[in-house]
């Protein structure tokens, strides 16, 4: 079965941390592909989101909703790209996605969504009730 | 008076725009001047989605800005005006506007013909053209990236690229 690939795109370093974190923990590699946006203008950014996307069906992660990784993988997308845009990143999402690669790509984009919304507690201490 | 930043950026409404100047400022209504966002829905709807609460983003062409630039700049929300390019900026500078601004240049990345000047000013003949009327035209223009970041004018970042 095919296995998607994906693609975090983020702001500094945010990305290649991601990744590398996602990859100790999990111990799947080569899974997820690092983009910074770090001194790029939209097109070189764009450009750079399509090569790492390739021709094959990919899902895009990116960390804010409204931001310049969000608007060049939207465009990208829009232009033809076969690749979901996420926004939200964050490492529960991305453990989830490695270990569920060979589900539809719809399907997967909701699914981590949810992982990444299920991630994201308010742990009260009494103290603070 | 109500318009408090006029900012260059190529990214136009993005993190360092939203979260870096808008929180510190803020900001409440995004006005973004550009003829070609003006003319696409899906793009104003892609740079308008994840806006903070409590803020709104208006698409206006050059043309536009000019004509209704007292109505904006009197709206009750603070407002940023963003430009994609030095272009934009100058024609708003041009028509009298700037005249009691001061003109942020907050991002222009590499391309071909310019050269760089800050990590993320890159400057041709053009921008420099279209920045020297800018200046003379407002209360100055300089370089800052964020609000708490280094302001350098516009005279170091020619004498930078001379």
């Amino acid at each position: 079965m095919s296995e998607v690939r994906g693609v975090v795109v983020a702001h500094g370093n945010l990305a290649r941390c991601l990744v590398e974190t996602v990859e100790s923990i999990s111990g799947v590699e080569g899974a997820l592909k690092p983009i910074s946006n770090e001194g790029c203008s939209p097109e070189l950014l764009m450009a750079r989101i399509r090569d790492a996307v390739g021709a094959e069906p990919a899902l895009v992660f990116v960390d804010l909703a409204s931001g310049s990784c969000s608007h060049a993988a939207r465009l990208v997308a829009r232009d033809g790209g076969r690749m979901p845009v996420v926004s939200g990143v964050n490492l529960p999402m991305l453990l989830d996605f490695v270990f569920h690669r060979d589900m539809d790509l719809a399907q997967l984009s909701e699914r981590v969504v949810e992982k990444g919304r299920a991630g994201a507690i308010a742990h009260l201490p009494d103290l603070c009730l | 008076m109500t318009l408090v930043l006029f900012r260059i950026d190529e990214r136009l409404l993005h993190g360092q725009v939203i979260v870096g100047w808008g929180m510190r400022l803020g900001i409440e209504l995004y006005v973004i001047v550009d003829d070609e966002l003006a003319e696409s829905e899906w793009e104003r709807d892609l740079y308008s989605a994840g806006l903070p609460e409590g803020t709104t983003a208006e698409f206006v062409s050059v043309e536009q800005a000019i004509d209704l630039f007292g109505e904006l700049d009197a709206r009750a929300a603070r407002g940023a005006l963003l430009t994609r390019g030095t272009a934009e900026m100058r024609s708003l500078a041009d028509a009298g506007l700037l005249l009691d601004r001061r003109v942020n240049l907050g991002g222009l990345h590499a391309a071909e013909d310019r050269r760089r000047v800050l990590t993320y000013v890159h400057l041709g003949q053009r921008e420099a053209e279209d920045l020297e009327a800018i200046q003379k035209a407002s209360i100055g223009v300089s370089a800052r990236d964020l609000p708490a970041g280094r302001e350098v004018d516009l005279e170091s970042l020619i004498d930078v690229l001379e």
